[in-house]
């Protein structure tokens, strides 16, 4: 089977303190993987190493040939300035990016697409809102129908479902599952481990190294979570030089 | 007085007047979508520091060649971009935060400039530089001043996808595209162009004024970015002819009577704005069913 993504020895960070130290593993094609670990582990690293917006200190990300624009990426939604005067549909539409770029037109096709993933997330009616007045949900669903329009072969989610009720859950969950049906490589930070359990069936345990990466089963034991727990708590300013290459 | 002699006539009469209005309806055609993006950015601080740091250059332009308009847009435009950069450079290679950094350049820019003007010049070249001659724009200024609003409205155009990305969602627009660090650029290069052109109507303290006043108005009305920015042109505009009437009639400086208008908009704004304004604070209506 092929691997839609492979680090190399990757080693990412900030101003040469790394987040993510020395990660190497294949992501399959098609794989469904959900990236856990502690706070400051490194996982919303990873995914903007993955998707390019953070250059790798050391080592590589092969993402097998494809290009920056065919990965979707759902940002925390924190990191997302929600003040800002756009409405439902023009956000919904960067989803086009790909297509249309910096000046191309959108068509009626384009609007019908548009139109149909904001009912698919179910905020029919809501076109004209501004993101200023939506709830945490129904952001969140805005942004899942900006992914859907991205129609990307792999998608990256930095914690989906953080602060969502049971019922925006449960529905942005069947989008995951219908784009894992149609053999997308999803990979997706969460920090729920019993949703994990349920629903993902691959795991990396990360804190800032791979502490386990497998079967979600086998990944997500009581002993490997003391582990990872352990190995967060030593950052520290003064670090020395690490001398580990391969 | 008729309407027609106390609103119109003044523009009708004299040709200085008609110049000073086409100057202050370029500058807010140009400078308020500039400004609603610096709001927006919350940059608006950021705007204020950048019209004091061009001051030097201008000065040092003043100084080789007198009021002379090249030379000062020329020198004015360096500092400015100088200032730009030099203040993002320390902020991300030393602790200091941008806007402390930006203060720190701006302050020393502002002595600086003055000194140099007082080095050559008399006060009355000093009251020039600091406050504009909007009721004495000749044609190479006004040319100036409109080909700054063009090349603003044409150039934001052109980086509005990825302008309005930036400010939303900068991490998707890095995910999808390395366009955001040459917007930034491009916006912070439109930002400095606008000063100038305003610098030389409303003069450098002043020249911010038009851009900022407008787009801060405007947030108190509107909710939609294109609708906020044609309505900071629009009250960019009711300023400049408000303003230049005020001036008229009362014998007032032209540049501050502009801006002063500007105010009292933003004033009226905020009390009486439906979005966010004191009267809904205060006089709160009662709450609908959905």
């Amino acid at each position: 089977m092929t691997a839609a993504l492979e680090f190399r020895n990757l080693t990412l960070g900030y101003d040469r303190h790394p987040a993510v130290h020395h990660l190497s593993g294949k992501v399959p094609e098609g794989a469904l993987l959900a990236v856990v670990g502690p706070n400051g582990a490194g996982k919303s690293t990873l995914l903007k190493g993955i998707v390019g917006a953070l250059d790798p200190l050391t080592g590589e990300i092969d993402r097998n040939g494809a290009k920056k624009e065919a990965i979707a990426y759902l940002p925390q939604l924190a990191e997302i300035d929600r003040s800002f005067p756009i409405n439902v549909y023009d956000l919904v539409a960067m989803g086009l990016w790909r297509k249309a770029g910096l000046f191309g037109g959108i068509g009626r096709q384009d609007r019908r697409s548009i139109e149909q993933a904001i009912s698919a997330v179910g905020l029919d009616g809501f076109e004209a809102r501004t993101i200023g007045t939506l709830s945490g949900g129904q952001m969140q669903r805005a942004l899942f129908a900006r992914l859907l329009l991205q129609d990307a072969r792999l998608i990256l989610l930095d914690e989906p479902f953080a602060a969502m009720d049971e019922n925006t859950i449960a529905d942005l969950s069947d989008l995951i599952g219908r784009w894992h049906g149609e053999r997308r490589t999803i990979v997706t930070v969460l920090h729920d481990l019993d949703y994990v359990r349920a629903h993902i069936p691959e795991a990396l345990l990360l804190a800032r190294e791979a502490v386990a990466w497998g079967r979600t089963g086998d990944v997500l034991t009581s002993e490997n979570l003391k582990k990872a727990r352990r190995m967060c708590e030593v950052f520290h300013a003064g670090a020395p030089v690490c001398e580990e290459t391969a | 007085m008729s309407a027609y002699q106390y609103m119109i006539a003044p523009f009708v009469e004299f040709e200085f007047m008609r110049r000073a209005l086409v100057g202050a309806f370029a500058l807010g055609l140009g400078g308020a979508p500039v400004g609603v993006f610096l709001m927006l950015r919350r940059m608006s601080l950021t705007g204020d520091a950048m019209a004091h740091a061009i001051l030097p250059g201008a000065a040092v332009g003043f100084l080789f060649a007198g009021l002379n308009l090249f030379a000062m847009t020329a020198g004015g435009i360096a500092a400015g971009v100088t200032v730009a950069v030099g203040a993002g450079l320390i902020a991300r290679s030393t602790g200091l935060k941008e806007d402390a950094s930006l203060a720190a350049f701006y302050l020393v820019s502002l002595a600086l400039g003055v000194l140099i003007v007082s080095l050559k010049g008399s006060n009355i070249d000093l009251l020039h530089v600091l406050f504009g001659t909007v009721l004495a724009l000749d044609n190479a200024t006004l040319i100036l001043i409109a080909s700054i609003a063009t090349v603003s409205l044409l150039a934001l155009a052109l980086i509005w996808r990825p302008l309005v990305l930036e400010c939303v969602d900068p991490n998707f627009l890095r995910s999808v595209s390395r366009s955001g660090a040459p917007t930034h650029l491009i916006f912070l290069a439109l930002m400095v162009l606008n000063l100038v052109g305003g610098f030389h109507a409303l003069g450098t303290l002043l020249a911010v004024g038009i851009m900022m006043l407008p787009a801060a108005a405007a947030r108190f009305w509107v909710r939609e970015l294109t609708a906020m920015i044609v309505l900071a042109i629009l009250l960019a505009v009711v300023s400049g002819y408000a303003g230049l009437l005020l001036s008229y009639h009362s014998g007032a400086a032209a540049g501050p009577a502009i801006i002063l208008v500007a105010g009292i908009l933003y004033a009226g704004s905020v009390v009486l704005g439906p979005i966010g304004g004191l009267k809904r604070h205060f006089v709160p209506a009662r709450h609908l069913e959905a």
